[in-house]
């Protein structure tokens, strides 16, 4: 904040937009950012400080005493079982709210844009998009509820009665209990269901960017669909290709609400995310200050993995330019 | 100006085939794109089958979808479930607090990406590029990390059970993403209209609140419609923070029927389809906002 500028009197060109104004400071603009530094300043670094601190320290919370720890949570972080066990998990969300989604989006997105739009109307395509996009906007809980009603165990479950109704046989697996598999292979699905419309809808408003010359010119070379794709779709939506990566990976890191629901991170915490865990030991644990230490380490991976994002992408326009 | 240097570089990139069929574009639909037009069409109706069978499933009598499977119709339109979820829980009042919580959000969270970016896109304050990244931590930081320090604040503020502890929480974090997409969008503001207005002497807040903001309002109400959906749909703060039961939103309430073990499925079921019934009308009136908006931040 001490940072206001000296050299106000040079214009330059990248001032281009600034209210000229006669006696004007410009220091005047830093009263703009009044409401919004004080109320970062409340909700968001203050609650980072005092966990970063509380992780160097044993708290049992309420009104015991903190006890000084030095680097006994972090130690004990890189051992925990369930930890670990969470860390691991994310990579699997990652496949279901990134991968998956992009892979299929790109796909779906093109067949959208290129078959159906082109040649069945642009209303069939603008039909099906908005159908892909309903599970995005629905309230993630209100979907995990949804889930978790296909997903009941035994002869209750409506995938259960669905397998039976196909195989012939009685299916009675316990999905979301029964084991980590089931139970993982469940919050997956889940989280691909809700994920799928945000890439369909941004990379289909991508490929309207794309000049339709390019496709007949394509065309008229004897290109098929798929040399097309590779040539001219993908080179031209790579940016919103990296951006629908950049978002998901970091919702992904983020991810709670679909174990919260779905499993509680059951059977035997083997499908704890960081997240929920880090929720479950500030609730039910022994010392916030480990609880502090958990949701820490998820706040530098998810801001190790934004830098990086960044970085690769200023790198990829400079490229570019 | 990445479109540029791609557009050029893409045609280069293709493979050019030595005998080019020429192929009119009026020509008529191949088996192919029938084919694929149909798997397009197979897979939205995958996608949307869940949300069916919550509408073949909430209108059966208990005794109905304990006989029948859930893929069957149901013998008769049956209002049991539906009726037991309205009793049950006060879902008139979860619906209000949804609606008033989100609405004040995504007003006060425009307000505010308004004045932030003013100083940054317009104002070109020192160090903009840091202050842009500084704001955003509030959209990357994990709820997590501010849970437990908040509740206790809240706690101390008596703010619990009070939705405005949700709205503050979320002005911060909505506006992280506004003061990101309006600073790009201010950065790029027609200088002359500023300085027509400066030389009518207008101030800066003058300049800013009748002359900045009527011609961005088209992206400030897209900002809204995605801030409203967005607190709408948050579930972490709002469970930690709202726990009296007039104080719950309609994600939480579900959540809790969910919960109870004495809960009947058909009024789970009913309680599910109730819940998503305000989104899907949400979606319906702002479908296009919703759809066009998603990619306004998307790239610059």
């Amino acid at each position: 904040m001490t940072t206001t500028p000296t050299r106000r009197r040079t214009v330059s060109p990248a001032d281009a937009a600034r209210i000229p104004q006669r006696g004007g400071h410009k220091w005047g603009y830093w009263l703009y950012f009044i409401p919004g530094l004080l109320l970062m300043a409340a909700i968001i670094f203050y609650p980072i400080v005092r966990n970063v601190r509380l992780s160097f320290f044993h708290w049992r919370g309420g009104r015991a005493e903190e006890q000084f720890a030095g680097l006994e949570n972090w130690t004990a972080l890189f051992q925990d079982h369930e930890f670990l066990q969470s860390f691991q998990n994310i990579f699997l969300v990652i496949v279901a709210m990134v991968i998956v989604p992009t892979l299929l989006g790109l796909v779906i997105a093109a067949l959208l844009f290129d078959v159906v739009g082109r040649r069945f109307g642009g209303k069939l395509s603008s039909f099906l998009r908005a159908t892909y996009y309903i599970p995005q906007i629905l309230p993630i809980a209100v979907a995990g509820v949804l889930f978790g009603w296909l997903l009941k165990p035994n002869s209750d479950g409506v995938v259960n009665q669905f397998l039976t109704a196909i195989t012939g046989d009685e299916v009675t697996i316990n999905w979301l209990g029964g084991s980590y598999g089931t139970a993982m292979a469940s919050v997956m699905v889940l989280m691909i269901w809700i994920q799928i419309g945000y890439p369909i809808v941004i990379f289909m408003a991508a490929l309207q960017r794309v000049d339709p010359e390019l496709y007949e010119a394509s065309e008229l070379d004897g290109a098929n669909w798929f040399e097309r794709f590779r040539a001219i779709t993908l080179p031209m939506i790579r940016p919103e290709v990296f951006v629908v990566s950049l978002t998901t990976t970091i919702a992904a890191l983020k991810v709670f609400a679909p174990v919260f629901i779905l499993t509680q991170g059951g059977p035997n915490k083997s499908t704890y995310v960081p997240s929920f865990y880090a929720y479950k030991e500030f609730i039910n644990g022994q010392d916030k200050g480990y609880a502090a230490t958990i949701a820490t380490a998820v706040t530098v991976v998810v801001f190790i993995v934004a830098v990086i994002f960044i970085r690769v992408q200023n790198r990829a326009e400079r490229k570019d330019a | 100006m990445t479109d540029v240097t791609q557009a050029s570089a893409a045609p280069k990139r293709r493979k050019a085939k030595d005998d080019p069929t020429s192929r009119n574009k009026a020509r008529p639909r191949t088996a192919a794109e029938w084919i694929l037009m149909v798997l397009a069409v197979l897979g939205a109706l995958v996608i949307i089958f869940p949300v069916l069978l919550l509408l073949m499933n909430a209108f059966k009598s208990p005794t109905d979808y304990a006989n029948s499977s859930p893929l069957d119709f149901p013998e008769a339109l049956d209002f049991t479930g539906i009726q037991t979820f309205w009793e049950q829980q006060n879902f008139p009042r979860a619906l209000w607090n949804s609606i008033f919580i989100s609405t004040l959000v995504a007003v006060f969270a425009v307000i505010l990406s308004v004045l932030n970016s003013f100083a940054i896109g317009i104002g070109r304050v020192k160090g903009r590029t840091w202050i842009v990244l500084l704001f955003l931590m509030a959209n990357l930081v994990p709820q997590e990390m501010l849970f437990d320090p908040l509740f206790q604040l809240y706690d101390d503020l008596g703010l619990l059970s009070n939705p405005w502890s949700v709205i503050i929480t979320f002005t911060v974090i909505q506006a992280a993403f506004g003061t990101y997409l309006l600073s790009s969008l201010l950065g790029t503001f027609p200088k002359e209209i500023l300085e027509a207005a400066a030389m009518d002497g207008a101030t800066r807040w003058r300049s800013l609140r009748s002359v900045i903001v009527p011609v961005i309002k088209p992206t400030l109400s897209v900002l809204m419609v995605f801030f409203f959906i967005w607190t709408w749909n948050e579930f972490l703060l709002p469970l930690a923070f709202l726990n009296s039961p007039d104080s719950l939103t309609v994600p939480l309430i579900l959540e809790q029927l969910n919960g109870e073990r004495q809960t009947d499925t058909t009024t789970l079921v009913a309680g599910t389809l109730i819940s998503i019934i305000p989104t899907i009308i949400f979606f319906l009136i702002f479908q296009r906002t919703l759809t066009r908006g998603i990619t306004a931040g998307a790239v610059k």
